[in-house]
């Protein structure tokens, strides 16, 4: 990772086998390192590693929230995982779940992230505060609000969309709810991007920029020949975060409750109607899982595809 | 002034209003609602009534429970922060075997805690540790999921600072925590505003596990109090939502406002190459 | 100082993990602590009965307890969420010996929470002073099985309901119509459908279908319609699949939502009962089915949530006809589903005497009457509290002497959930443009994946 994200001059001047951070600038080695990492590793391995290996075991039972499988769940192996692949809905869910990440993170929340980072790249001032205020609002206020605003935004009859566009009635939940969710979840997310991009054009040299510009560049080939390669890494660590941020965003139930009739159904809003509504949380354990298996392929696809790409 | 140079103003303006209408219309519901009498999904101009305002000052636990959510928040806030600043800042500077892989299960791990199917899990964790209806306990709940994604973004920012002004503070023999008080944490504050304040917001907005875990309502937040602001039959009681909602924002805003003022609000901040 | 906050930190957590949590139990002395739990709420969800248990319930019993000589401290604990966050909440306290000494249930979760252990028959928990409670006989024989699994009583009920069929008198004079509209049969509503329609009204017939409206399309939907066509979901321990009923009541759907009866973009709208309502108090639905909490909560005059000033002049209501006369579940003319919600005593209470007590009082007739003044008036599981509270209720005694004597209930076991969801998909079917047959069939084969296999299911 520290490599990915380093500049590529410090990745060329390592010699190969030879380890850069065996100076280690603060001499701290590696026991007080250890002592550093404690207790972060400790709370982690409390509240996270374990009960997350907890919900891969359930995933191999027949638990349920209530009901006799309650009170004496039995090992079922890998039934669960079966009983998903054989299940429609769950293919409908993963299908939803690819256009809702690659539309509205690694398309919406990246291209419109840069896009405003890259807008206001040598901007101070009033605007670009306003800019960056009103898209970090989107991004911190709780979802419960959130979801109240933009049914008031998106609604048939009242909403505001409907009334800006002069067209009452149009159902967008309803018509279009995928576009609408993405479209939600563009808004919502987009600050982390942006913020990072800000940061990351901050640490490309302007003097690089100069000379590409004499040079007689393009907008687009200064920013594929200069930018990119110094930004790659901070590309990996967004789109990695953003990818498993929204795998498992639950927030589109709030909006739309996977309908109508499970055309707005991510996989994580399906976990939450299995796990919570119809209480099968063995079933809900082993669809959480294939979520993870499927984030690790994604993680490793990214990682292959912007390190290599050299 | 080449026409072409007037053309990008006005193609960059264009744009930014475009921005600016995106993400500011769907907030218009949010400053007219609450000050509507009987306000709908509609925006309307509003007549500047201050009745919701006073029911939600009259709701035994509406104020109460923004309290809660501050502690919740920030407590966890700060436990990430501090555990998260002192992993990565370790992890960047000393190779320690399996550091990258560790990191990136941990990562992937956090993402099935935040899920639906994790919760009997935590309740019993919770249950067996003693830590049901202890705010506490939930903050080290809540903590240990958002430490992995947080040590993730700080390590990248500590691996993108300078480390000459490390050697040179060793050199006048700084031991390592004075090292990293004084010289590193001062390099990445702004980062561990930015993180600070991502875990606030993701706490502030949680429902399911303050609700599970905290029976007490006097120690439950305002995502759980929300979550009651309706009818019998579920219908949502749009006068004490709109408010409370606005009220229940607030106090984010105000910290963003307080920490990019006072800390600035970004990634790699501060530091030129 | 780094390490100092570390230190602070983990001494943090040794403290937590050693110190939190005593929060129950543990009273001095001889008071005895009580704690009882519905998902009510001051200021939000069922305001009212959370108002009623902490000012009214709590001291009079405490001073009752007080006139016997014991020392007993009740203590509410509000909830006021979603009944299946409530429901998970409550499942996941009860399983690891936690939760009030008193809780509310709704009547539906009795067979499931009973499988889990998580509920036990009253006898056993508390004592024959169970079986032998005076209000028993007060309570009709259906009402007591709600309460009622594998035979044995585990709750006491609190109350029940029943579905009607409400119309708009304006609209039906408008399209001439009577105003005292009895159909006794459904063509007899497509007919008046189909005049409403003509005479301009938008929406002329309101039957939840969907998914979106969640359990409201089964209990004032779909479950009635197959009531009315001779069907139940479960009989005899044995799941309805595809059969003629099922497919009689996806054909009602067909008829009004692809015949223009119905607006089919309604069913569909995650608010949409909402808005069902909202178009109703509006006069742009003619016919709707719903159950009494229609008129109670929502085109009530007074605190609805969408209120209807003239509710009692232009309000009707009718029974729900079956598909003929005489072709309804036993052989009757008309049909109901009723629900209705649940008081017991949670087996881990460490005085289940008192919390029976306690639970019984909230049962008696003077709570009951107290509880349903001013307004707040519902169906009590008590006959003689009922004859009393609903003089000058013409509608909710109009169901409790005629609906509920011919009303049917959900089956309270497990799986109940899954299957209401399955029946709510092949309704959304129907109402986008599947053929009731097919739709049918696809419930059987989703049936019998849920209910484990053929063999559960009648054939």
């Amino acid at each position: 990772m520290a490599q990915a994200i380093s500049p590529p001059e410090v990745l060329d001047d390592k010699a190969p086998g030879r380890d850069r951070y065996s100076s280690d600038a603060a001499g701290l080695g590696r026991l007080r390192a250890g002592v550093f990492v404690a207790p972060a590793l400790l709370l982690i391995a409390a509240f996270l590693v374990f009960p997350a290996l907890w919900v891969l075991y359930l995933g191999l039972t027949n638990y349920r929230l209530t009901g006799a499988a309650a009170a004496e769940p039995r090992f079922v192996g890998l039934d669960n995982f079966l009983d998903a692949i054989a299940n429609p809905t769950f293919w409908n869910s993963t299908w939803l779940t690819v256009q809702f990440v690659l539309g509205s993170a690694v398309i919406g929340q990246v291209v419109l992230g840069f896009t405003i980072a890259w807008l206001l790249r040598d901007r101070r001032g009033p605007l670009k505060r306003l800019v960056e205020g009103l898209v970090i609002l989107a991004w911190i206020l709780p979802s419960a609000v959130v979801s109240f605003l933009w049914v008031a935004l998106l609604d048939r009859d009242g909403g505001t969309l409907n009334a800006l566009l002069g067209i009452p009635g149009f159902p967008w939940l309803l018509d279009h709810p995928m576009l609408s969710i993405i479209i939600f979840n563009t808004w919502r997310g987009t600050a982390f991007s942006m913020m990072l991009y800000g940061a990351a054009l901050g640490n490309v040299p302007p003097s690089h920029l100069e000379s590409a510009r004499l040079a007689g560049a393009s907008g687009w080939q200064q920013l594929r020949d200069v930018v990119f390669p110094h930004i790659r890494g901070h590309i990996l660590t967004n789109l990695l975060l953003i990818s498993l941020w929204t795998f498992n965003d639950f927030s589109p139930f709030l909006l739309t409750a996977g309908g109508p009739d499970g055309r707005s159904e991510v996989l994580a809003v399906h976990v939450y109607k299995v796990a919570l509504q119809s209480g099968e949380l063995g079933y809900g354990a082993a669809v959480s899982t294939i979520i993870l298996l499927i984030n690790l392929v994604v993680a490793v696809f990214y990682l292959r595809l912007l390190r290599s790409k050299k | 002034m080449t026409p072409r140079f007037v053309l990008g103003r006005i193609g960059f303006y264009t744009l930014i209003a475009v921005l600016l209408a995106f993400f500011t219309i769907p907030l218009l519901w949010l400053v007219t609602a609450p000050f509507t009498s009987d306000p709908t999904y509609e925006v309307r101009w509003p007549d500047f009534t201050w009745e919701n305002f006073q029911a939600v000052v009259e709701h035994p636990y509406a104020l109460p429970s923004l309290w809660n959510s501050l502690v919740l928040s920030v407590g966890t806030a700060l436990l990430v922060v501090v555990m998260a600043a002192l992993a990565a800042y370790a992890l960047s500077r000393v190779r320690l075997p399996g550091r990258d892989a560790l990191l990136y299960a941990l990562l992937l791990l956090s993402s099935i805690i935040t899920g639906t199917a994790a919760m009997v899990p935590l309740f019993q964790l919770a249950v067996e540790l003693n830590l049901i209806d202890s705010q506490l306990g939930l903050i080290l709940i809540l903590t240990g999921g958002l430490l992995p994604a947080a040590i993730f973004m700080l390590k990248d920012f500590m691996d993108s600072t300078p480390k000459s002004y490390e050697e040179s503070a060793r050199v006048f023999g700084a031991s390592p925590l004075q090292i990293v008080r004084h010289v590193v944490v001062p390099l990445v504050r702004p980062g561990l505003a930015t993180i600070a304040v991502w875990a606030i917001a993701n706490v502030w907005g949680n429902f399911l596990m303050p609700y599970l875990l905290l029976s007490d309502v006097e120690k439950q937040p305002a995502a759980v109090i929300t979550y009651t602001l309706y009818t019998e039959g579920g219908q949502a009681n749009l006068r004490m939502l709109s408010t409370f909602g606005l009220l229940y924002s607030v106090p984010v805003v105000l910290m963003y406002l307080f920490v990019s003022k006072k800390y600035g609000f970004r990634f790699h901040g501060g530091i030129k190459r | 100082m780094a390490m100092r906050k570390i230190a602070v930190v983990l001494a943090a957590t040794g403290l937590g993990l050693a110190a939190c949590g005593q929060s129950s139990g543990g009273g001095n002395g001889d008071t005895i602590e009580l704690t009882i739990t519905q998902n009510a709420i001051a200021g939000g969800k069922n305001a009212a009965a959370a108002g009623f248990v902490a000012n009214w319930v709590i001291p009079k019993f405490e001073a009752a307890q007080k006139a016997k000589g014991k020392d007993v401290k009740v203590k509410f604990v509000p909830s006021g969420v979603d009944d299946e966050q409530y429901k998970t909440k409550l499942s996941l306290d009860l399983k690891s010996g936690k939760g009030a000494d008193v809780i509310d249930i709704d009547g539906i979760w009795a067979g499931e929470f009973a499988q889990a252990g998580y509920i036990k028959p009253l006898a056993d928990v508390v004592g024959p002073e169970a079986e032998s409670w005076d209000g028993w006989s007060q309570i009709p024989e259906s009402v007591q099985g709600l309460a009622t699994y594998e035979g044995k009583k585990y709750a006491l009920p609190i109350g029940t309901d029943g579905r009607v069929l409400y119309f708009n008198k304006t609209l039906f004079g408008k399209a001439g119509l009577p105003a005292d509209w009895q159909p006794k049969s459904w063509q007899e509503i497509i007919d008046a459908g189909t005049k409403l329609k003509s005479s301009g009204v938008p929406v002329p017939i309101q039957i939840n279908a969907g998914t979106a409206m969640g359990e409201a399309t089964s209990m004032q939907g779909v479950l009635p319609l197959l009531a009315g066509a001779g069907g139940q979901v479960q009989q005899d321990g044995k799941w309805t699949g595809a059969s003629q009923a099922l497919k009689d009541a996806l054909g009602l759907y067909q008829k009004i939502y692809g015949g223009g009866l119905g607006d089919p973009k309604l069913q569909q709208e995650a608010k949409g009962r909402d808005k069902s309502f909202q178009q109703f108090a509006e006069g742009k639905i003619g016919i709707l089915m719903e159950g009494d909490y229609f008129w109670r909560g929502v085109v009530n005059p007074k605190d609805g949530v969408a209120p209807m000033d003239d509710r009692d002049q232009n309000v009707g209501y009718a029974l729900i006809p079956a598909i003929e006369p005489g072709k309804g579940i036993r052989g009757q003319d008309f049909v109901s589903m009723s629900g209705g919600a649940l008081r017991t005593v949670n087996p881990n209470s460490k005085h289940p005497k008192e919390a029976f007590e306690l639970l019984a009082f909230t049962l008696s007739p003077e709570a009951l009457k107290e509880e349903t003044k001013d307004g707040n008036v519902r169906i009590t599981p008590r006959t003689d509290v009922n004859k009393e509270i609903l003089a000058g209720q013409p509608l909710l005694t109009f169901i409790s002497e005629k609906v509920l004597p011919l009303t049917a209930y959900r089956p309270p076991v497990a799986v109940y959930p899954q299957v209401s969801v399955a029946l709510q998909e092949a309704t959304a079917a129907v109402v986008g443009g599947t053929a009731p047959d097919q739709a049918a069939a696809d419930y059987q084969k989703k049936l019998e994946g849920i209910v484990g296999g053929a063999g559960n299911i009648a054939s």
